[in-house]
């Protein structure tokens, strides 16, 4: 009943499996995410633009799709590998089955692969390039296709997902007015922040500081996203104008444009942090929470270093004073937050908002709105 | 905040004898404390009364105690010892218990000791369901609604808020007689008006009922700084209404959406902190409707558990490890996760495999018992699967259970098969399997099992084809908490069939065209199973604990492993039982959590072949009846199978060949036949005369083994156990009465043979040796004797050329020995006496089998083969008569006990009161003993009442006993029989007015004066004597406890300590 297809990866290795969701090709960066649950948030998260999504749990698809579960308006994934794949519709909350719904938005999907080779390879070999072809598409085509893909490194995907018009969320609200920098926002930030009581205009990336400034936001967020940070110069040059002048704070993408303002580097992970249980110390009160992490990018330390060692407070002098390390990830003890110390601001590299993932981080949205509450008093 | 430095020496509490609910998991969490406090300076006092446990091993602890897990000789042990802290979180609920009744007694404050792990009010909190209601309440957490009513008016009340089906359980009547489920308001009526009527004092508790509901169970860890993590989330495919236990279950979860998970995330972590537990593991039980998504807490362990050991096992995760580093003041962040070596124990572990738990039972061994599944756990023993879907994880564990007789359903009709389903029976999935091969729809089976979709889908799918699962190729992947994101350091591998991914253009697309990218391997083959040059030695575990194969023979096992590690190669083992200590990853190089099927274990094989070190060889001998059923056909495969040789287990298990040895060697054998039919068995039953033993071949633990006294008998049981069971060979042996049993554990290394113990039996032949207590060493049987036996034990070793462990059983008959039967391998004996005499007879036996001879072993010379200190050792066999109502407790030649104490003293009747009060019936010290035995007893009933008429006892008896006594001059009252009337035996023994029973069997079958007598005494936890010997042995210890006091506790290592000084020969 399904197709034969096939995962080529830009190195040469392939993966064999089934067609199962829409019958075309993709291509783009292979990445996987660990994450156990939450597939259809995942395809939704418009941070997965351009790539191809392995799930490692190898059955996707148990309990369908609803509304509810959007992160977006549609999938922005370009494809979904699998292990094994379900399509029922009869699951508790279900509003659809899975790879019917992945056919109806044209995603295509593969199953049957053994995706623990395939993530083995990637953790080895690092994130590349690659394809999901039915078997019409030879090797020498599809090898083809992967070529003129270009890679992810200095790709601007921003513009690809950020919105063509402003749109205004939870104004019957009490709190304060949030204007977001739209890289790719997820539903669960702005639902996080609508839920108590802020009121979030949600804006084209490409809008200018002045626009914004002139606007009555009391603070900025800067929304995740996809792609690499180093091709958003027009937005950190936005953001750079901004700090200082309104309370600002990142997530993820958002995280790194903000460095990136400071005068911070960023740099490609080898394959990325893809998942739901990474550890992150949250550096002010000492407590370890599980994370929810989708980036494939990350904020180079001081000094240029890639991880953080050892215990002494790290602070970087930025153009906008004092900033501090935050939040570091355990796992690999990359940089997962920053506060700024003289002006309002902050980020954080992972997802508070969840979506999928633990709920152990809301509270920086709480933080985040009280640090704006302190900010316009 | 690093370790704590103001505590230095802590006690840790085992779980005790395995009893259903309580097994190996325990001394599993319990040996990764013991190991890592030890590792951290720490000084380790530990008690438990289990022999068979490797935590019990002089090793594992500064001193051990193997003393009744009570709070007077653990207070002891404390008084002796003065440990700073107790952990009481690892032991199960014995343990948990006893430190909180050392706590309430005092002990703890008294003598300075803080409990480490779970606080008393944490405990306290999880265990009172009031206290814990409250907690979730205050917590913003539901669970189940409960009314009390002491009318149907206030029933009808409470109705409304309760809602139907609504659970209604009359107060105090045993097992809930008189309640039930009313699913309408008429039931509801009905059920209460009876519950009212049944209780005594007119009350019915009304409990919302949650059947039906999706079970989930979540492992959380905490530290001292509030740091909490899920270590892994656990779907029952049994809905709520099994035992957790007895359910089929899964893991992760697999129908939970990502925000109705992370709520139960966020509830479990809020049960933890409210609860209070400070630093360990926990386990938190919901509900889940599955129509509403409503979540109810159901209930929370403040401590390790049998889902956390397996837990630990599906993940990777040592719960218990980190629980004791937790509870010593290491936070999670401070603790590095063993598999990736570089990442923190602060995370939760995600998995790419599916875990499959399947619980064993042994409902074959007591019949007459309900087999219904329910709230209450029947299982004993559990399989866990490992595969890389479902179907796979699901069709692995259904083989790991290794049933004696499989379900025939085939013949069974529909209907009758939908309407077993109604009500959860052993065989549910079988029976489910069954109904969707022939086309039953899933809708139809959720409609009666309420079993989610998505599982029964799954189902269907392995029914329509069994071999689906394993399509493609076999591949052993790693278990790496991290789902391959970090490279895995340990080795604990798994089989996943896979699509083949190993080059770059698979066969079908022909090789690459010109121009393609240059084809490259992928970073590595298919096996992620990394070693190195040392040669490979594979160890085949023992698989599900079930009666006749328990914990003695894991504890072998790793003992192999240890061997082995310590030889220079690479230990290797293969299980599928996650409650082991042998599927710890820490016991051996390479873990392989496999099925042990023959298919199973040469796929590890040839894994394990290739490489630079190559195979040495593959140990049957440890594992019991599992490993051995397979070395015929490892032998034919060409594997090298290490120690005795499959032709010489052969010569011992072959009625024939053995026989023709005994005769050859002039030992006696009681006659014996094999008969192939009925007609047959009748004849040669005649020739071999009665009574006689019968049995099938091919069976373990005694199975269907009985004692027939005529061929009337022998009629009925061939009937009954061969015509109904289509069995083709029945074995006839002479039932020898009277008769001592005797039990050696020997070494031989096929030119020299050490005898390990000689153990006498308590009870006499008849009752299976894994039933019978017995004593190291013997405590009648003469010097001459004595050597009789040793020189048999040598003989036939040699004889049957043994290389490593002989068991061999005989009878003593008048001073005649007899030679009942010899197993070349392991026995079930083996911890008991290695713990009894101070030397590890399975590591032995393992060096002699990896080339060592006896010689090089630097054992002291036999003295006598009595055992080498100044003490006593009993095993008392622990029974779990009192789990399954209906069933006789009354022992016989089938062995139905689920594990064992030990009882070390300096003299028998204090060792045999020990081992009594450790296997939970302590002898009474005065009050009222009954007696009531067969004409053939009579003199030594009157041998029993006179001590304990000495002693202070008042004594009953039945009106026969009670004559025959009063004959010999003590004065007994007799008691009405229950055909009597009342006020009869089973009225007294019920009101509580009994202190102690002596009764042996007058006949098998339900409902028998002495049937209804020893069910009462198990129900009310009596000390219930069913041989004589048994009684005068009970009424000596009385007579001795009196005497002398508390018997003093022994610490094994001080016990042993002389050994050493033991001159070698």
């Amino acid at each position: 009943m399904r197709a034969p297809a096939y995962i080529l990866l830009e190195d040469g290795i392939r993966f064999d499996g089934e067609s199962c969701a829409a019958d075309a090709h993709a291509v783009g960066e292979v990445v996987f995410t660990t994450g156990m649950s939450g597939y259809q948030e995942s395809v939704s998260d418009p941070s997965f633009a351009g790539q191809l999504i392995t799930f490692t749990y190898p059955h996707i698809g148990n309990y369908g799709v609803s509304a509810e579960a959007m992160e977006s308006e549609r999938p922005w994934a370009r494809a979904v590998i699998m292990r094994e794949a379900c399509d029922s519709e009869d699951a508790l909350g279900a509003e659809g089955g899975w790879l019917q719904w992945l056919s109806d938005c044209g995603v295509p999907a593969i199953s049957g692969v053994d995706t623990r080779a395939l993530v083995r390879h990637i953790r080895e070999a690092g994130a590349m390039r690659g394809g999901l072809f039915p078997e019409s598409v030879s090797p020498e085509q599809a090898a083809a296709l992967i070529a003129a893909e270009p890679a992810m490194d200095g790709q601007d995907l921003a513009a690809l997902v950020t919105p063509a018009e402003v749109t205004h969320h939870g104004q019957d609200g009490a709190g304060p007015r949030i204007a977001v920098l739209d890289t790719g926002i997820k539903s669960s930030i702005v639902r996080h922040l609508v839920a108590r009581g802020a009121r979030v205009s949600l804006y084209p990336c490409t809008t200018p500081a002045a626009e914004l400034l002139a606007s009555d936001a009391d603070a900025i967020l800067l929304a995740n996203g996809p792609g690499d940070p180093a091709a958003l110069g027009y937005v950190v040059d936005t953001v750079r104008e901004l700090v200082g002048r309104r309370p600002v704070w990142g997530i993820c993408l958002g995280h790194q444009l903000l460095c990136r303002a400071l005068g911070l580097q960023t740099f490609k992970l080898p394959f990325g942090h893809r998942g739901a249980n990474h550890p992150v110390k949250d550096l002010q009160t000492g407590r370890v929470e599980i994370t929810s992490q989708n980036h494939g990018f990350a904020v180079l330390g001081p000094a240029g270093a890639r991880t953080i060692d050892g215990i002494k407070p790290v602070r970087w002098h930025t153009d906008f004073g004092a900033a501090e390390l935050s939040h570091v990830n355990l796992y690999d003890r990359t940089v997962e937050g920053i506060e700024l110390l003289d002006v309002p601001g902050g980020a954080v590299q992972y997802h508070p908002e969840a979506g999928p993932g633990p709920h152990d981080s809301v509270y920086l949205f709480d933080r985040f709105l009280q640090r704006i509450a302190e900010a316009i008093a | 905040m690093p370790r704590r430095d103001d505590i230095h020496k802590i006690l840790i509490l085992g779980s005790g004898p395995i009893v259903i609910g309580q097994a190996a998991e325990f001394d599993y969490s319990g040996v990764q404390a013991c190991k890592v406090l030890r590792e951290e300076g720490y000084e380790v006092v530990l008690v438990n009364s289990n022999p068979a446990t490797i935590m019990t091993d002089p090793e594992f602890a500064d001193a051990t105690y193997i003393e009744p897990l009570l709070p007077g000789p653990v207070a002891q042990v404390i008084e002796r010892e003065r440990p700073d802290a107790l952990l009481p979180t690892l032991g199960g609920q014995t343990a948990l218990n006893l430190a909180k009744a050392l706590h309430d007694d005092g002990t703890l404050r008294r003598l300075g000791v803080e409990l480490i792990g779970a606080n008393y009010e944490a405990i306290s909190c999880a265990e009172d369901r009031e206290l814990f209601a409250v907690a979730m309440r205050d917590a913003g957490l539901r669970m189940p609604k409960s009314a009390i009513a002491t009318s149907l008016e206030d029933a009808l009340d409470a109705l409304p808020d309760l809602g139907l089906p609504c659970i209604i359980r009359p107060a105090y009547t045993l097992g809930g007689r008189g309640g039930g489920i009313a699913r309408t308001p008429e039931q509801f009526r009905t059920i209460v008006a009876r519950g009212l009527e049944a209780s005594p004092i007119g009350q019915v508790l009304l409990d919302q009922s949650v059947l039906g509901w999706g079970e989930f169970e979540l492992e959380v860890m905490r530290d001292r700084a509030d740091n909490v993590v899920i270590v892994c989330s656990i779907e029952n495919v049994d809905p709520m209404g099994v035992h957790t236990g007895d359910s089929v279950t899964v893991a992760p979860q697999q129908t939970l959406t990502d925000r109705l998970y992370q709520r139960l995330r966020d509830q479990a972590l809020a049960v933890i902190r409210a609860v209070g537990v400070e630093t360990g593991g926990s386990n938190v039980q919901f509900a889940v409707n599955p129509d509403t998504e409503e979540i109810l807490v159901i209930e929370m362990n403040p401590r390790v558990s049998r889902s956390s050991a397996l837990a630990s096992k599906a993940t990777g995760f040592p719960i218990a490890k980190i629980a004791a580093r937790l509870a010593v003041g290491y936070l999670l962040e401070e603790i590095n996760n063993d598999i990736t070596g570089v990442t923190p124990a602060s995370f939760e572990p995600t998995i790419d495999y599916v875990v499959v738990k399947w619980p064993r039972f042994a409902f074959e061994k007591f019949p007459g018992v309900d087999s219904t599944l329910s709230t209450h756990m029947k299982s004993v023993g559990e399989v866990m699967a490992i595969g890389r879907t479902f179907g796979q994880a699901f069709a692995k564990a259904l083989r790991s259970r290794e049933l004696d007789k499989p379900p025939k359903l085939t013949a069974i009709a529909d209907e009758e098969l939908l309407a077993s389903l109604q009500s959860p029976a052993p065989e549910r999935f079988e029976a489910i399997l069954e109904l969707l091969s022939r086309g039953a729809s899933v809708e139809e089976i959720h409609k009666r099992t309420s079993v989610d979709r998505w599982f029964l889908r799954e189902l269907a799918t392995l029914a329509a084809d069994p071999d689906a699962p394993f399509a493609g190729e076999r591949t052993f992947k790693s278990v790496d908490t991290c789902a391959a994101e970090f490279p895995a350091q340990t080795p604990y591998y798994y089989s996943g069939w896979e699509r083949p991914s190993s080059g770059i253009y698979s066969d079908r697309a022909g090789p690459p065209p010109p121009g393609a990218p240059e084809p490259v391997r992928p970073s590595g083959p298919a096996h992620e199973v990394r070693r190195g040059e040392r040669p490979s030695v594979v160890i085949l575990g023992a698989g599900p604990n079930r009666i006749g194969q328990g914990i003695e023979f894991d504890y072998c096992c790793v003992h192999a492993a240890m061997t082995v590690r310590e030889s220079g190669r690479d230990a290797v083992m293969i299980n599928c039982n996650p409650e082991t200590v042998s599927t710890d990853y820490d016991t051996s190089d390479r873990l392989y959590f496999e099925p042990l099927t023959l298919e199973d274990v040469l796929g590890v094989i040839e894994v394990e072949s290739a490489g630079e070190g190559g195979l040495d060889g593959v140990i049957v001998q440890f594992g019991g009846q599992t490993p051995l059923k397979l070395a015929a056909g490892l032998a034919a495969a060409g594997v090298p199978l290490l120690g005795t040789s499959v032709e010489a287990i052969d010569l011992a298990e072959d009625r024939a060949q053995f026989g023709e040895l005994l005769g050859r060697l002039g030992y006696k054998a009681p006659p014996y036949a094999t008969a192939h039919n009925v007609a047959d068995a009748l004849q040669r039953g005649d020739e071999v005369g009665y009574p006689l033993l019968v049995r099938p071949s091919y069976v373990l633990g005694g199975r269907a083994m009985e004692i027939v006294y005529s061929s009337d008998g022998l009629a009925d049981y061939l009937r009954r156990e061969v015509q109904q069971e289509g069995r083709q060979q029945i074995f006839l042996d002479r039932f020898l009465e009277n008769a001592i049993e005797v039990d050696v554990d020997a070494l031989c290394d096929g030119k020299d043979v050490w005898i390990g113990g000689i153990m006498q039996h308590v009870e006499e032949a008849g009752v299976h040796s894994g039933d019978s207590a017995c004593v190291l060493p013997p405590h009648s049987l003469g010097g001459e004797m004595l050597d009789q036996i040793r020189a048999a034990t040598r003989e036939i070793a040699l004889q049957v050329g043994v290389v490593g462990l002989l068991n061999v059983q005989y009878a003593v008959v008048e001073g005649q020995l007899y030679v009942i039967e010899a197993n070349p391998r392991a026995s079930r004996t083996v911890p008991f006496v290695s713990k009894a005499v101070g030397f590890p007879l399975a590591k032995l036996a393992c060096r002699i089998m990896l080339g060592e001879p006896i010689s090089a072993l630097g054992l002291p010379r036999e003295q006598e083969g009595l055992g080498f200190g100044d003490h006593i050792s009993v095993k008392e066999a622990v029974l779990p008569f009192d789990r399954f109502e209906g069933a006789d407790a009354v022992l016989g030649p089938e062995m139905r006990s689920t594990g064992e104490v030990m009882g070390i003293a300096r003299d028998f009747p204090t060792a045999f009161a020990k081992a009594q009060a450790a296997a939970g019936t302590p002898l009474p010290l005065g009050g009222t003993a009954f007696i009531s035995v067969t004409d053939s007893d009579k003199d030594g009933a009157f041998a029993i009442a006179q001590i304990l008429h000495d002693n202070g006892f008042r004594i009953l008896a039945t009106r026969g006993t009670a004559a025959a006594i009063a004959r010999m001059g003590v004065r007994a009252e007799a008691l009405n029989k229950i055909g009597e009337g009342s006020p009869h035996v089973v009225d007294w023994i019920e009101r509580g007015d009994v202190d102690l029973v002596v009764n042996t069997p007058t006949g098998s079958g339900a409902r028998t004066d002495g049937w209804q007598i020893r069910r009462a005494a198990v129900t009310r936890g009596i000390p219930c004597l069913t041989t004589l010997a048994a009684g005068v042995s009970a009424a000596r210890a009385i007579s001795s406890a009196r005497q002398g006091g508390a018997p003093p506790v022994l610490c094994l290592q001080e016990l042993h300590r002389g050994r050493d000084a033991v001159q070698v020969s």
